[in-house]
């Protein structure tokens, strides 16, 4: 993802679009064709598998919500541009009729968590098309308002929902104060540097007591920083490569300056995606520290024998985030915490790199339009956790969770849910 | 020059030619298209890209059924067809024989039962798959004027192959040279459609492996 100080800043509907702006986003489409995305936008055999793999075509039946439909509008752009018919002008170029039928596609209906890919036998990465996708429609103003005004709320005040450096400061002393516990903020020298989800500190801020309580008991030198603490990325997710970039440098920035060799990604699966697989590619330059999702550090700090737990005798089940497991590789941390801690712990069927997703990743969450679609998806979730029998719901991702509580409430489903940060935090065996 | 004798001779050397090109050009776009450099480092443990992306190529071969068993006939019907064309491309004597004639080389023949069964099969099941793509909600959306070309020109020398062999058009020379030429269709459709996936399948594999083994997921 690249961006620009060109992206357009102000929210359009198709309709909206000059001719200039449908052509800028042909334009922009076709930019973002390199090798992989050429050889997907060549490679699909139409044969429909994906769509039963997706929880928006699984919850909603309408065959638009099939995953290889949105590979259309950077298919039709790429063909446009290699095929001989399109260089005697004869091949038809995105329309505004494209960009207005593709974007609730794009954005509302996609969560960009990879399940389609494992079915696909052309291993075709729909989720890596929908991100290219959506730079092309946020280019020219195109998307769903309330995620672009999260993103802008990023690069303006520091988060999504509005946690400035003034309200972090606020907040971390309210709850180091309120918890008797020490959270670290703007040391000059750090080896860890901790961010947070703003979802975590206005919504779950036990969330935050838990990261800090845990990260006290590894006796690691951590910090905060104002200077750099938002790692969910609502400028990647809404396509604005401008923001996206703003955010990763904020927090590179942080990093460097208190010389931390490690930056942890907290329970949040689209921040450890964009930050540990994007963000060097984003910022053009490799990272001079590692990145780390919460589990990946915790599971490693228990391995060293720095974190033991009380057992929880309640039977739980795990809902893998898409872009923690899925995408991320680190599907065996999770339970790598639960195992010995956990005494019931049920898997879902599916479940780990299988799993299905809550329905609110890739920004879904934010966009209000989306929210029936969502609650949908999330009943697929319902049946899930239902079948293991299990007592208490947990994941390792806020956004996840936000969209759980909403989607439960919507219901009135009054299964418990918790996150696994904070019930490791609440049996965490305290050593001397 | 008899329709045979065209077939045979220029409509075929013309098809292999425009093949070749097709094939190539379209290969070169994928394979030379810039592909920025990934600055993130591998997940501890990841295989190095080349054996990751091959070991994807060959992994997907085997299938991935739903639970629920929806996209079981898609899946096992796939595989019919794709099988049952490999068998008779490449297990029918006659077309070892051209195969030598231009490459060379040779290996034995399946008995002509087999080959004709997998030629029943395999035209049952590509009428099968047409069925399924214009009753299927979900494939009549995604399919485009490619598919159903795509399949025209599949089925077209099985078909011919089918009425040369039962002896349904005759003189033989003229049923031989109108299967030869529903061939010359396929090959020089081959590299501008769908059918192009026969090689695209590899890359595209090969790239989400690399991709995804990077990252250290598991699929």
């Amino acid at each position: 993802m690249t961006g620009s100080a060109t992206d357009q800043t102000v929210t359009k509907t198709a309709a909206e679009l000059s001719d200039a702006e449908v052509k800028k986003a042909a334009h922009k489409l076709l930019s973002q064709v390199g090798g992989s995305i050429a050889t997907y936008a060549e490679a699909c055999v139409r044969c429909g598998q994906c769509a039963e793999a997706c929880h928006f075509y699984h919850a909603s039946g309408d065959p638009k919500h099939t995953p290889a439909y949105k590979l259309f509008p950077i298919a039709k752009a790429h063909k446009r541009s290699v095929s001989p018919l399109g260089w005697l002008g004869l091949a038809p170029d995105v329309s505004r009729n494209d960009l207005a039928h593709w974007e609730e596609l794009i954005f509302d209906s996609c969560t960009m968590c990879g399940r389609c890919t494992i079915v696909c036998p052309m291993a075709i990465d729909i989720s890596s098309i929908v991100a290219a996708t959506r730079q092309a429609f946020a280019k020219v103003g195109l998307g769903p308002p309330d995620l672009r005004a999260a993103a802008e709320n990023s690069r303006d005040r520091g988060s999504p929902l509005g946690l400035t450096e003034e309200a972090l400061e606020d907040r971390i002393e309210w709850l180091a104060d309120d918890n008797e516990i020490d959270i670290p903020l703007d040391k000059d020298h750090a080896e860890v540097l901790l961010t947070v989800s703003s979802i975590e500190m206005m919504k779950y801020p036990q969330s935050i007591v838990g990261m800090a309580k845990l990260m006290n008991a590894t006796g690691v030198d951590w910090t905060f920083s104002s200077e750099g603490y938002e790692s969910t990325n609502f400028g990647y997710l809404s396509g604005r490569g401008d923001i996206a970039k703003t955010m990763i440098e904020r927090i590179v920035h942080a990093a460097e300056k208190v010389g931390a060799k490690t930056v942890v990604i907290p329970e949040c699966g689209h921040a450890f995606g964009v930050m540990r697989w994007s963000a060097a590619n984003i910022v053009g330059r490799p990272l001079p520290f590692q990145v780390l999702h919460i589990t990946e550090f915790l599971a490693e700090m228990k391995r060293q024998g720095k974190l033991k737990f009380k057992s929880f005798d309640g039977s739980i089940t795990y809902h893998d985030p898409c872009q923690v497991s899925r995408r991320g590789g680190a599907t065996e941390e999770a339970r790598y915490l639960l195992d010995g801690f956990a005494t019931d712990f049920r898997e879902m069927t599916p479940t780990g790199n299988r799993n299905w997703c809550c329905g609110g990743g890739g920004g879904v969450q934010a966009m209000e339009r989306a929210a029936g679609l969502r609650h949908k998806v999330f009943q697929i979730k319902m049946d899930q956790v239902e079948k293991t029998g299990a007592e208490t719901l947990i994941s390792s991702c806020a956004n996840c969770r936000l969209t759980m509580d909403e989607s439960a409430e919507h219901f009135h489903w009054d299964h418990k849910r918790d996150s696994l940060i904070e019930l490791l935090a609440d049996h965490l065996i305290e050593q001397e | 020059m008899d329709l045979l004798s065209f077939a045979r001779g220029p409509a075929l050397q013309f098809a292999i030619g425009v093949f070749c090109f097709g094939v190539t050009w379209r290969l070169a776009i994928l394979l030379f298209t810039p592909q920025a450099r990934d600055l993130t480092p591998a997940r501890k443990g990841a295989l190095p890209s080349p054996i990751a992306g091959g070991r994807e190529v060959f992994r997907r071969m085997w299938p991935e059924i739903h639970p629920t068993g929806s996209n079981m006939f898609t899946t096992i019907n796939g595989y019919v067809f794709h099988l049952g064309l490999a068998v008779i491309v490449f297990g029918f004597a006659p077309h070892i024989q051209l195969i030598k004639s231009i490459f060379g080389t040779a290996w034995p023949s399946l008995p002509n039962f087999v080959i004709h069964i997998a030629g029943g099969v395999t035209i049952a099941s590509l009428i099968a798959a047409l069925v399924k793509r214009l009753t299927s909600p979900v494939l009549r959306l995604i399919s485009t004027l490619d598919d159903y070309i795509s399949w025209a020109v599949t089925i077209a020398p099985l078909i011919t192959g089918y009425m040369l062999v039962g002896r349904l058009i005759q003189p033989y020379n003229t049923a031989l040279a109108v299967h030869i030429l529903s061939f010359v269709v396929l090959l020089i459709w081959l590299p501008f459609g769908k059918l192009m996936h026969a090689f695209i399948v590899f890359i595209s594999r090969a790239r989400t492996g690399a991709y995804l083994n990077h990252r250290g997921a598991q699929l």
